[in-house]
């Protein structure tokens, strides 16, 4: 039997990103909330030894542990879904900040296009121009009424950035100056503004500046160290929760952090939550936690898993199209890219910052036009500088052996001499790319493994060939001698790493009959149940998804207290 | 050139900046590094060769300070048999060139077996509970064996193979018989019932890499030889004063180097 402990006023699942946020904005207001993560608990000071590859690159040391739990994959209804027995092509946050601690802080705004993208699309091109098992919608909020909460996040984390001539209209420019240009993104610049293409400082969530946030925390300036993605910032260069939100929030007494606690149902009695039921992994021993809101800020896959187990909200299927839990899950079509190798040049390859790079979205969203293209939106192209680290960074030309004396001559000298430059390419939902409960695998406590079941279709096909040629003109008028691109984009396979951007599962809408939660993030069938994160996206973008979340997650705290003082589904 | 030498402490001036830890990193480090420890802990390795296995510790080069004896160079999985053939089939995969150092002088053996002892030997963070199937490529790896388990079981193929083709063991082998024999492997051109020889391969494959490039801490890239010859700096604390700067040479600094400078 579970314990029961006093009730709180709001209990978060989940201590991320959007759980942070969630929490500074609520304990500021003088609610308490109790905030449970699964994993330990992390400071800045863990990161003493982080400029270790194979420890944090390449064997994942602050990763969910997978043999306690992971997911399911299929590519196909008729496959038998198998374990994600080892990392691969997403990496799944756990402890304290949970992914926001080893991300690379690249922190796009979507397009307004993204948002209405249906009604947009059948504007522009007829009913036709979408395939009819495309399940893609509008969000149910647009661009300018997101703006507000984007504007919010960005000053909170410090992005450095400057403005992008192609993106949305912002109410006030970015916090902090871009970062510093290396001479490869110069060469990046000049060489697609010779081509008339748009190009603009990545944003960035790695600080140009020192830079004091409105809640008062101050971080220092980035130093370019080249070990942000999968690692943890040793300076608090990087935004990440456990340097901005969970301190403001700690700050008020208000927030209390309860680690090693794996939620894993949530309660209901009629209409609405109660709290959650969780155990303590140190000791096994199991708790209720009740509470007058629950917040489920878990990451897609937990968001999703939680309410499958909990028997919350109507379960999508596949074969009819009805119930919406789990519903238009979606990825991203990162492979669209090509490498030039420089034959009398040498770029610092070696230094870098997660989002130290330079972007353009001529080919993103609906920027360009599609009639003659056999798919809609498009992708972010970039050249980014991030560190190449020596183990996982080792381009050659294409025909040089895996192995032995060509190899080693070939990778060693194109270590400093090869650029890449990348598409980030959307993905669409699809009506048989869903997430579902797994029959047969368990996790540590004998509780359903998440199953996804998803592939790439003709749109992505098509997307990474266009995307991948675009890029290797990019590459040629930057005067590479030599350029290899992605010919064909293959199957989807959950072996090579592509990007953390999974969404869906628990999409937004106008109306129950086509998604779980509301624009405030709220869910329509448990009006004191908030699910936020990426889980809510109908369908992905060609950006990194952060950016959105932190917005979509300062909007749901505004409904929640909206919701505390009026009660009912927020307007 | 030493960068870290020259690197501006952003704390000046700004001392709500909330954390203790950079502050240390950055007064400490900063200074610390340059030059001094390069004198001393890291000195006494430079130029230091690696040896056959179970070899005593090589006596310091004339003129280097000593440094402290390689006591991590002995087995802690591997048995001696086992180790020559992974010493010979990685030398292989990256082998010694006009560049420098292969794999063996590297001490790649070494951190694999190293590697192998512990955790990721285990496949301790990895999902490994049944039932198991036959998956599809785009499912990865669905095998129940441990990664120790695989390494027995495929040097022993690799042998049994090579006394097959050539009558002789694989470190007896010349070194194109013994490409011979890696590539049967990486084509899956050997029919073996238990592992996929292509899989083990590209263990085998990604291991030689993570050998030669991985801080000398783990046993392989040995004086930091595999970073020199690729010109990577190993851990710096900060490259702002080369961000927009062309390509530089920057001599290597290792974990041990910003752990004594602490
Ligand atoms: C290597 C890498 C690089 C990335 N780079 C970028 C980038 O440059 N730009 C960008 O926009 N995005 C990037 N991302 C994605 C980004 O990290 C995520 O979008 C973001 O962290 C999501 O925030 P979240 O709060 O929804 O989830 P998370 O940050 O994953 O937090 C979820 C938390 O919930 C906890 N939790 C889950 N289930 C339970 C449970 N049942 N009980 C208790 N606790 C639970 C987890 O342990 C975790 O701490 C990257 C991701 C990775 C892995
Ligand atoms: S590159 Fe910058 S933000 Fe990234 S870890 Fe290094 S100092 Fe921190």
């Amino acid at each position: 039997m579970a314990t029961k402990l006093p009730k709180t006023d709001v209990v978060i699942v989940g201590v991320g990103w959007a759980g942070g946020i969630i929490a500074s904005e609520l304990t500021k207001d003088g609610l308490k909330v109790v905030g449970l993560e699964k994993g330990k608990s992390r400071k800045t000071e863990d990161y003493f030894m982080v400029h270790d590859e194979l420890r944090y690159g390449v064997r994942y040391d602050l990763m969910q542990d997978l043999s306690k739990e992971t997911v399911t994959f299929r590519s196909n209804e008729k496959m038998r879904a198998l374990p994600m027995r080892q990392y691969g092509s997403f990496l799944i946050g756990d402890g304290l900040g949970g992914a926001g601690v080893h991300w690379n802080g690249q922190t796009y705004r979507f397009l307004p296009y993204d948002f209405e993208i249906r009604s947009k699309t059948i504007e522009r091109y007829g009913k036709n121009k979408i395939p009819s098992d495309m399940t893609i919608q509008d969000w149910g909020i647009t661009y300018d009424k997101l703006e507000p909460y984007y504007d919010k996040f960005e000053k909170m984390a410090g992005i450095s950035g400057d403005e992008n001539p192609l993106g949305g209209k912002r109410s006030s420019p970015y916090p902090t100056p871009p970062m510093t240009k290396s001479p490869a993104m110069v060469k990046f610049v000049n060489a697609a503004t010779k081509m008339k293409l748009h190009p603009y400082m990545m944003p960035s969530a790695n600080l140009s500046e020192t830079y004091t946030n409105p809640d008062g925390i101050s971080r220092a300036g980035c130093q370019y160290c080249g070990y942000c993605e999968r690692f943890g910032c040793e300076y608090g260069a990087k935004a990440d929760p456990v340097v901005t939100v969970i301190p403001v929030a700690k700050k008020t007494g208000n927030f209390e952090i309860r680690t090693h606690s794996q939620v894993r149902r949530i309660l209901r009695s009629g209409n609405k939550v109660t709290g959650v039921m969780y155990t303590d992994v140190t000791t096994g021993k199991e708790y209720e936690q009740p509470a007058d809101i629950v917040v489920l800020t878990g990451y897609v896959f937990n968001n999703v898993r939680l309410l499958l187990m909990s028997g919350i909200g109507k379960p999508y299927n596949p074969s009819t199209g009805a119930g919406v839990i789990g519903k238009n899950y979606a990825y991203q079509v990162i492979k669209g890219a090509s490498v030039g190798f420089f034959e009398n040049e040498q770029f610092n390859n070696f230094a870098g910052a997660g989002s130290l790079g330079v972007n353009l979205d001529d080919y993103n969203g609906d920027n360009f036009d599609h009639s003659d293209l056999k798919f809609i939106h498009g992708g972010s192209i970039s050249l980014s500088q991030t560190g190449q680290r020596p183990i996982l960074n080792n381009p050659v030309p294409g025909g040089t052996p895996t192995w032995g004396p060509d190899f080693k001559k070939n990778s060693l000298k194109y270590a400093n001499r090869a650029l890449s430059v990348g598409g980030q390419g959307s993905s669409m939902s699809f009506r048989h790319h869903f997430l579902d409960l797994d029959p047969t695998y368990k996790d540590a406590f004998g509780d359903p493994l998440m199953r996804l079941t998803f592939d790439f279709e003709e749109q992505d096909r098509e997307l990474a060939k266009f995307l991948a040629g675009k890029c290797g003109e990019i590459l040629k008028e930057m005067g590479a001698n030599h350029v290899d691109s992605l010919k064909e984009l293959g199957p989807y396979d959950i072996v090579t790493y592509q990007s953390t951007h999974n969404t869906g599962g628990a999409i937004m809408g106008t109306s129950p009959d086509i998604s779980a939660v509301n624009s405030y993030s709220q869910m329509w069938d448990a009006e004191n149940l908030f699910v936020v994160g990426a889980s809510s996206f109908p369908q992905n973008a060609g950006y990194n998804p952060t950016g959105t979340v932190g917005a979509l997650a300062y909007r749901a705290a505004e409904g929640i207290l909206k919701y505390r003082t009026k009660g009912g589904l927020v307007e | 050139m030493d960068n870290n030498g020259e690197h501006k402490n952003p704390d000046k001036g700004n001392h709500d900046v909330q954390e203790p830890s950079r502050r240390k990193f950055l007064v400490n480090t900063g200074f610390a590094l340059g030059g001094v420890v390069v004198g001393g802990a890291l000195g006494g390795l430079l130029g230091r060769k690696s040896k056959e296995p179970a070899a005593p510790a090589p006596a310091p080069e004339a003129g280097k300070p000593a440094g402290p004896a390689n006591y991590n160079r002995a087995l802690m999985f591997l048995t001696p048999d086992q180790f020559a053939i992974v010493d010979a089939a990685t030398e292989r995969i990256f082998p010694k060139d006009d560049n420098g150092p292969g794999a063996k002088e590297l001490g790649v053996a070494f951190f694999i077996d190293h590697q192998l002892a512990g955790d990721w030997g285990f496949n301790a963070r990895e999902y490994m509970s049944p039932p198991y199937f036959k998956g599809e490529k785009v499912q990865g790896y669905q095998g129940h064996l441990k990664r120790r388990e695989m390494y027995d079981i495929a040097l022993q193929e690799m042998e049994n193979y090579s006394q097959s083709q050539y009558q002789k063991g694989f470190v007896q082998l010349t070194g194109e018989q013994q490409d011979e024999i890696l590539k049967a492997f990486e084509d899956n051109a050997v029919e073996l019932g238990t592992i996929s020889p292509s899989g083990f391969f590209r263990v085998l494959r990604s291991n030689t890499l993570e050998g030669v490039y991985s801080d000398p801490l783990y046993g392989g890239n040995a004086n930091m030889d595999g970073w020199r010859m690729r010109n990577y700096p190993g851990n710096q604390m900060s490259y702002t004063s080369i961000i927009d700067k062309d390509f530089q040479t920057i001599a290597p600094s290792s974990l041990q180097d910003h752990m004594a400078a602490h």
